[in-house]
């Protein structure tokens, strides 16, 4: 089972993606520890690998940022090879196949969620051994735990693309609420054929929630 | 005809004083000289057609085969030197299973193509290795539609709508050209292109052949195959009976002129 190493930052974070007809809607906070020290309250956890797909990542950030920066360079090598865009399926394959083959020295869990013009949209999960799910929606990250039960009850597949986003900022909200591990702001990004939305939650936005 | 490069001709890593490789040149003739073979790309698929030269009656009909499948949807007709191709489709195997263990999806045709035409490209760069003497035509389907390739010893490749190596090409090249091949189904081309190879069989030359026919469209769920059998049956007699109907014409002729 692979462990962070001594002094190596962790994303202990709340990551998600979710599908709707049109596109996919990806949130996150913006924690990133080293320990108890947060080592970026603003970080951003979610990374354009090409423009119509976005990856979400945990666990290690080192291992997550160079496994990003890999499949994004051969994303961009397919389209000069292939005259035509890679589907989302094609980008999470390629995830797939680096978190699986180093898999005793990485840890990585991923989402990948995007648009393209065969399928659609689509979202996928890779988590830590290296396997591969294709799912309406997804969570993950050690804040995912806390929010199983809210999202499992609230998502309907026929959601609209700004029902997806408050379901999102409602659920990171929650997640961060009770997840040490996971703070800072809510970062969402909407893909749609006509491309990406990018927005930030500050903390005094967040959605009402009891609060004790 | 033949041009010998007398000195410059003896490695693959030489060019002559006026811009040539001779032993891609060479190569080349290996492929001029086998048995004919044809590729046909019309509106819903591929056919290739060879005509596989039997040096004797005691060859087990069908055994042998000059069209090879890799990867079940890319069928490959070649001529020149068998041993060479059976080393390429051994490539074009492994270059697609790589590819779908990356990508999860079957290869494109103009992927493959590019692939094998660069590892025979590759082949004429060193003087310790020789050049494929091959010509090879790549029949593969893809979300673009059916295409069919040509890759010659060079390593240069390019796409066709109708091609055809090997002996009888100028004769097989003379009647592709003739054909509607964008309007033609798989069916008819099939047919065409039995008579074809027929047409351009060298009776005098070779008197034992046998005709393989392949083809790669939505009947058969765009995979490479054989033709079934009755169409094979079919496309062989209408084959014969053109052949007939040609020398039946040249009689005609002939009882005129008394």
């Amino acid at each position: 089972m692979p462990q962070l190493k001594p002094g190596e930052i962790s994303m202990g974070t709340t990551i998600m993606a979710v599908q709707f007809d049109g596109g996919v809607v990806l949130g996150a906070d913006s924690r990133t520890s080293s320990g108890t020290y947060v080592s970026n309250r603003v970080s951003d956890k979610l990374t354009k690998v090409h423009d119509r797909i976005y990856c979400c990542r945990s666990g290690s950030a080192a291992d997550t940022q160079a496994v990003a920066d890999v499949v994004k360079y051969h994303l961009a090598l397919y389209t000069a090879q292939h005259g035509e865009e890679p589907t989302v399926k094609v980008a999470a394959s390629l995830f797939q196949q680096i978190c699986y083959d180093n898999k005793d020295n990485l840890m990585a869990g991923i989402i990948v969620a995007g648009w393209d013009k065969v399928d659609g949209a689509s979202v996928y999960e890779i988590p830590l051994g290296g396997s591969i799910h294709k799912l309406p929606f997804t969570l993950a990250g050690s804040g995912s735990t806390f929010i199983y039960g809210y999202c499992d009850k609230l998502f309907r597949p026929d959601m609209t693309k700004d029902e997806c986003i408050e379901f999102v900022k409602n659920s990171v909200s929650l997640a961060i609420s009770r997840d040490g591990s996971s703070g800072g702001v809510i970062r969402v990004a909407a893909i749609t054929e006509d491309g990406v939305e990018r927005q930030v939650v500050h903390g005094n936005n967040l959605p009402q929630q009891f609060l004790g | 005809m033949t041009s010998i490069g007398t000195g410059y001709d003896l490695s693959v890593s030489t060019y002559s004083p006026d811009g040539r490789v001779f032993q891609v040149e060479y190569a080349q003739k290996a492929v001029d000289n086998s048995g004919t073979a044809i590729g046909l790309r019309v509106k819903d698929g591929v056919v290739l057609a060879v005509e596989k030269i039997k040096h004797s009656r005691l060859l087990v009909p069908h055994s042998n085969r000059r069209i090879m499948t890799a990867g079940k949807h890319i069928g490959i007709a070649s001529a020149g030197w068998m041993s060479d191709t059976r080393h390429l489709v051994k490539r074009v195997r492994e270059e697609s299973r790589s590819y779908t263990d990356v990508y999860k999806t079957k290869v494109p045709a103009h992927i493959i193509a590019e692939r094998l035409a660069m590892y025979v490209q590759a082949y004429t760069l060193y003087s310790s290795v020789r050049p494929f003497g091959v010509s090879t035509l790549l029949a593969c389907t893809d979300a673009k539609g059916p295409q069919l390739f040509m890759i010659e010893p060079s390593g240069y490749y390019v796409g066709y709508r109708g091609c055809a190596v090997g002996k009888g090409k100028q004769v097989a090249k003379t009647e592709i050209e003739k054909l509607d091949l964008d309007n033609m189904t798989v069916r008819e081309a099939v047919k065409e292109a039995a008579r074809i190879i027929y047409s351009a069989h060298d009776d005098t030359k070779d008197k034992l052949f046998e005709l393989e026919l392949s083809w790669v469209c939505k009947e058969s769920n765009d995979l490479h195959v054989h033709v079934p059998q009755d169409v094979y049956d079919d496309a062989v007699q209408y084959a014969e009976r053109s052949l007939d109907d040609d020398d039946d014409d040249n009689e005609m002729d002939d009882d005129e002129d008394l």
